[in-house]
């Protein structure tokens, strides 16, 4: 049972991984004894399992996950958001609103305009609806001022780092707080403009670079050059 | 055969075509990934003098919504002639071929697109011909999977695609305008290399078992090199990136 790659080898949809004895991992299938692999990315096989870890590639939501939307439109009693995915998102206005407030009495646009940002959870998907997200919690709602930015959803993982160590050591040295929309948008306030500048630089480096070994100690030389100067 | 009473040869005796190709030699190619900007996925393919842009955009929402499916996502496919892509003008409007190499070529691509995956979805396949001259249809087709797999997209394999034409009595690859005009047979054909089936096959004119068969194994071992084409072109991006760095010549 050969395999004909190896860890962190770039892989393009249709090529052969092995044959043989092995687990078809998330983005490869297996048909006969044949592993193909399914999209453009990096492969990792461990104990027989093979999974590829794509570049590239649409965000389909998980119940869960962290997202950020923009308003982009009301419904009688709820907000569609743009989730930066084929399906979009739709936040119940009794969220947002006061209690005892009557959504269908109200004006939507008073609490969230078309274009604002929110920051939710996805709490129901099941691909025959609309995603349903909520921003009741900790972290979660709508946020003011900062910057808003964008990278392949694809690369999310690697921003995060294992355990987050990733994306603490960013917060921790560019002084920034971010929130990561596992969508790909990402949400950056620190406390001048200099230093979102630098943690946007930082995840623009990430997003590019994903796919090549030794990431986080790039990572950490390129911050200790800015703060050198 | 004659064009105002001269003999017309597009093949000398010696195998020469009228380019200076063999018979089983197909156009230089050249294969670029992710050019557009504004696409989530996209490809340039430059085949002799046959340009062709295919632009990738979704799986997104699909509007009309009457058209979405419920168990998996609906590929459109637009193949568009730009109106100096060939000698004498071409209305912009689509016409009857433009739509027929529409529906053709979206359905050599759905079977190697995982579109299951995606239901209530819409991916949208936008082909542009700058330049025709000749097996546009084939070189749409590797543009535009080419176009997918930067999208992202799952595939079961990359779709390659070359033409095979008769001329002069001869079986020859990738035919050129002329050839394809004054010759006896035009035969597009487009498979996924890595699982050998094929997923286009159209024939314009006659050819006999025997040289039906000599011709898909003259197209099949084409597609297998175009098909490392489309790798390399795909992976150019990532290989130059990891090489700068490991280098340190990227600040």
């Amino acid at each position: 049972m050969p395999i004909h790659v190896k860890d962190w080898d770039l892989v393009v949809p249709g090529e052969v991984l092995a044959e043989g004895d092995y687990v078809a991992g998330p983005y490869v299938y297996k048909e006969g004894n044949r592993l193909f692999a399914t999209t453009i990315g990096i492969v990792e096989s461990k104990r027989g399992i093979i999974r590829i870890v794509p570049l590239q590639g649409p965000y389909i939501p998980k119940v869960g996950d962290v997202v950020i939307g923009i308003v982009i439109d009301y419904l009688p009693t709820a907000y569609v958001l743009d989730i930066n995915s084929p399906y979009k998102a739709i936040l119940q206005a009794v969220e947002v609103l006061p209690p005892q407030k009557n959504a269908l009495a109200e004006d939507l646009s008073k609490y969230l305009d078309v274009g604002d940002v929110v920051v939710c959870k996805v709490v129901r998907f099941d691909k025959y609806s609309d995603v349903i997200v909520s921003c009741k919690g900790r972290e979660l709602g709508k946020v003011t001022n900062g910057k808003l930015i964008k990278v392949s959803p694809a690369k999310i993982p690697r921003l995060i780092g294992r355990k987050g160590s990733m994306i603490d050591l960013i917060k921790k040295e560019t002084g920034c707080r971010i929130i990561i929309g596992q969508n790909g948008f990402i949400w950056i306030k620190g406390k001048d403009l200099a230093s979102e500048a630098l943690a946007e630089r930082v995840i623009r480096k990430i997003d590019e670079e994903a796919h090549i070994s030794g990431l986080t100690q790039r990572i950490q030389l390129m911050l200790q050059l800015e703060k050198e100067g | 055969m004659s064009v105002k009473g001269k003999e017309l040869v597009l093949i000398s005796p010696e195998g020469k075509r009228l380019d200076g190709r063999r018979p089983d030699e197909i156009r230089e190619l050249k294969i670029k990934a992710g050019i557009l900007e504004n696409a989530d996925g996209s490809a340039y393919v430059e085949q002799g003098n046959t340009k062709i842009y295919a632009a990738i955009y979704g799986p997104r929402e699909v509007h009309p919504r009457h058209l979405a499916l419920p168990n998996k996502a609906v590929i459109r496919c637009r193949y568009h002639m730009t109106p100096f892509s060939v000698e004498e003008r071409k209305s912009p409007a689509p016409t009857r071929r433009e739509i027929e190499l529409s529906k053709v070529i979206r359905e050599a691509l759905a079977p190697a697109i995982i579109a299951e995956q995606f239901p209530f979805s819409a991916i949208d396949v936008f082909i542009e011909v700058i330049n025709a001259d000749g097996s546009t249809r084939c070189a749409s087709i590797i543009a535009a999977s080419v176009a997918l797999a930067s999208a992202g997209i799952p595939m079961r394999d990359l779709v390659a695609a070359c033409s095979v034409g008769k001329i002069n009595g001869v079986l020859v690859l990738d035919v050129t305008d002329v050839e394809d005009k004054y010759g006896e047979v035009d035969m597009p054909f487009a498979m996924m290399p890595n699982r050998s089936e094929i997923t286009l096959l159209q024939l314009d004119g006659i050819l006999s078992l025997e040289e039906i068969e000599k011709a898909i194994s003259m197209a099949t071992k084409a597609c297998k090199d175009i098909y490392e084409k489309q790798k390399s072109a795909l992976k150019e991006k990532y290989i130059e990136l990891r090489k700068a760095v490991e280098e340190g010549t990227r600040t």
